[in-house]
């Protein structure tokens, strides 16, 4: 037997040439004239973010400016990728604060277990993202950073409301 | 009125050349960026919008681009030859221009001008000479660099455009035996009617060949290497093809000479086919003069204006749908070019310039006056003609896709094992 070459027969009709090109220049017409372009004039128009889009983190602070984290180390314990690095510490008062809190935002990636978790409602995500750096280090967020970010913060889940999920 | 003459003239003729230079610039410029837009628009994109407004200074910044950029040539390169084909690729299109009529004579308190640069009495010899030179500037570019793809590209440039040549010389053809002369003016004049003076068609081009301006818009797409003939480039194959070696505003020159082709092209076709800057069903544009400095019609500078205005839309027109074409389309296949440039297009030029110089002989030897009615008669034959010939290209008798010569060739191999083992 002669070697299995597949042969696909196509329809002269499918292999013609005017006809396909008529079409096909009548196609593109059809787009040319199209008045609405789906293209989002980003910079200018933006997204509609969902009040549950997971997106970089804020620190939630007192009305004197203090940071309401109180160094539980929660979070740096569920956080599954390690990039928040905890140093708590305790004040004269001894109520217990954050010496050291920074979130490495680079390394994040936005489960939202460490607000899900938080048993002061001090972390939080946010509803933001545009966060481009010139360089890595400005990735790694300080407190005084997260105290300072004022975009809308990530709803939680609501068991009760249906349509949320 | 007198023709302008003496110093008058000089400068008349310097300012023109200037003039329309630049205005051809502009317009390569504004079909860099018209080209875009068309492209964004036909893949439901906007194109360039960001720079200025509408995008229009887009054109500024790429320009800029081209400049600053670092200019870079390959240690192996020949480099007179590497210098010398930007140039040679931006020449003849430019050089082109000059004997296009671009609108009805201007009268000035010094005398008439005549809105074309140079009014060569071969005017149409020349622009067969030059737009042939063309294929130098790729053939070049592709040697010189000294390296593989752009060897390629010059190759398949130069066999390309070399073979579409014939096409686009044979399809003028029927032009010069119905306009009966060289001159670009007189063929813009044949394409109008008068009152009085010599008998003229009254009827543009393309009505009484129709089938001649299908084949000269194929050959012009192939000649300015546009897709779907654009395999010198062909970027998915030979990285970029010729021009693949050059770098800054070497490669600028390419670019533009590309675009400055289309627009050349198109105001041919225009002139050629589309009645150059006649404005359709309108008798007040048709100035004519005539070998003895005899003006039929009457010029004024808004009639210059009005027609110069309907040579841009015709020639845009054509540009825009060269750039509709190219992204429609895709590539030719290299035998398929081949096949459509040499077993198509020659032998059916051949044979319709033989049936319109019968058509013409016949009609003039039945005593049918020049005018409309002749036009109509060559139409009705043209469009016969150009539905047989649509049939039977669209059949894939002719040019056909690789299916039907595999399965020959399948077909022969299996009967030669047949034979073998029954030979064995």
């Amino acid at each position: 037997m002669p070697g299995e070459v597949k042969v696909m027969h196509r329809p002269e009709a499918d292999a013609s040439y005017v006809r396909a090109i008529t079409k096909g220049l009548g196609v593109t017409l059809k787009h040319f004239m199209r008045p609405d372009k789906p293209t989002q004039q980003y910079p200018d128009e933006k997204w509609e973010l969902a009040p549950r889009m997971r997106g970089t983190h804020r620190m939630a602070v007192h009305e004197d400016g203090r940071a309401k984290c109180v160094g539980c180390g929660l979070c740096p314990t569920v956080c599954p990728v390690n990039c928040i690095k905890l140093v708590p510490a305790e004040d004269e008062n001894g109520e217990r604060y954050a010496a050291v809190y920074e979130i490495d935002e680079f390394r994040c990636i936005f489960c939202g277990y460490c607000q899900e978790v938080c048993p002061v409602e001090a972390i939080h995500l946010g509803v933001h993202y545009e966060n481009a750096e010139y360089s890595r280090e400005r990735w790694v967020y300080d407190l005084e950073r997260l105290c300072e970010l004022d975009h809308p913060v990530t709803a939680l889940w609501d068991p009760a409301d249906r349509a949320s999920e | 009125m007198e023709a302008i003459s003496g110093t008058a003239f000089v400068v008349a003729t310097a300012l023109k050349a200037v003039v329309f230079f630049l205005m051809l610039l502009i317009g390569v410029a504004l079909s860099t960026y018209v080209e875009r837009k068309v492209a964004g628009f036909i893949q439901d994109r906007s194109g360039p919008n960001r720079v200025g407004p509408l995008g229009l200074l887009q054109v500024v910044a790429d320009g800029l681009k081209f400049i600053l950029k670092e200019e870079v040539e390959p240690g192996a390169a020949h480099r007179k030859f590497f210098l010398l084909a930007p140039v040679l690729s931006l020449f003849p299109a430019t050089v082109l221009f000059g004997v296009i009529p671009l609108g009805s004579p201007l009268p000035t308190p010094w005398g008439r001008i005549d809105m074309i640069v140079a009014d060569v009495p071969i005017g149409f010899l020349y622009v067969l000479a030059i737009a042939s030179l063309g294929v130098y500037g790729i053939v070049m570019a592709g040697w010189s660099s000294n390296s593989k793809y752009s060897f390629l590209g010059g190759l398949r440039g130069s066999a390309q455009m070399i073979s579409y040549e014939i096409g686009l010389a044979m399809s003028l053809v029927p032009v010069l035996m119905l306009a009966g002369n060289v001159e670009m003016p007189v063929l813009v004049a044949m394409q109008q009617s008068y009152s009085e003076g010599p008998a003229t068609y009254g009827a543009w081009f393309v009505i009484p060949l129709l089938l001649s301006a299908f084949f000269l818009l194929v050959s012009g797409l192939a000649e300015t290497n546009r897709v779907p003939f654009d395999l010198p480039e062909a970027e998915g194959e030979l990285v970029g093809g010729y021009h693949t070696e050059y770098s800054s505003m070497k490669f600028g020159m390419f670019f533009l000479g590309e675009y400055a082709h289309l627009i050349t092209t198109g105001a041919l076709i225009s002139v050629f086919f589309l009645g150059g800057w006649d404005i359709p069903f309108w008798n007040g544009d048709n100035i004519r003069v005539l070998a003895d400095g005899t003006v039929i019609g009457d010029p004024a500078w808004w009639k210059t204006l009005l027609t110069f205005a309907a040579f841009v839309a015709k020639t845009s027109f054509l540009v825009f749908f060269f750039m509709w074409i190219r992204w429609t389309i895709p590539r030719f296949r290299y035998d398929q070019l081949m096949d459509l440039g040499w077993k198509v297009f020659l032998p059916s030029l051949m044979a319709y310039i033989m049936i319109i110089a019968v058509a013409v002989y016949s009609l003039d030897v039945a005593g049918v006056p020049l005018g409309v009615g002749y036009a109509a008669a060559l139409f009705g034959l043209n469009l016969i003609l150009l539905l047989l010939f649509l049939y039977v290209l669209d059949r894939g008798r002719l040019v056909r896709g690789a299916t039907a010569r595999t399965r020959v060739a399948v077909g022969q191999a299996a009967r030669a094992l047949e034979g073998d083992e029954h030979a064995g």
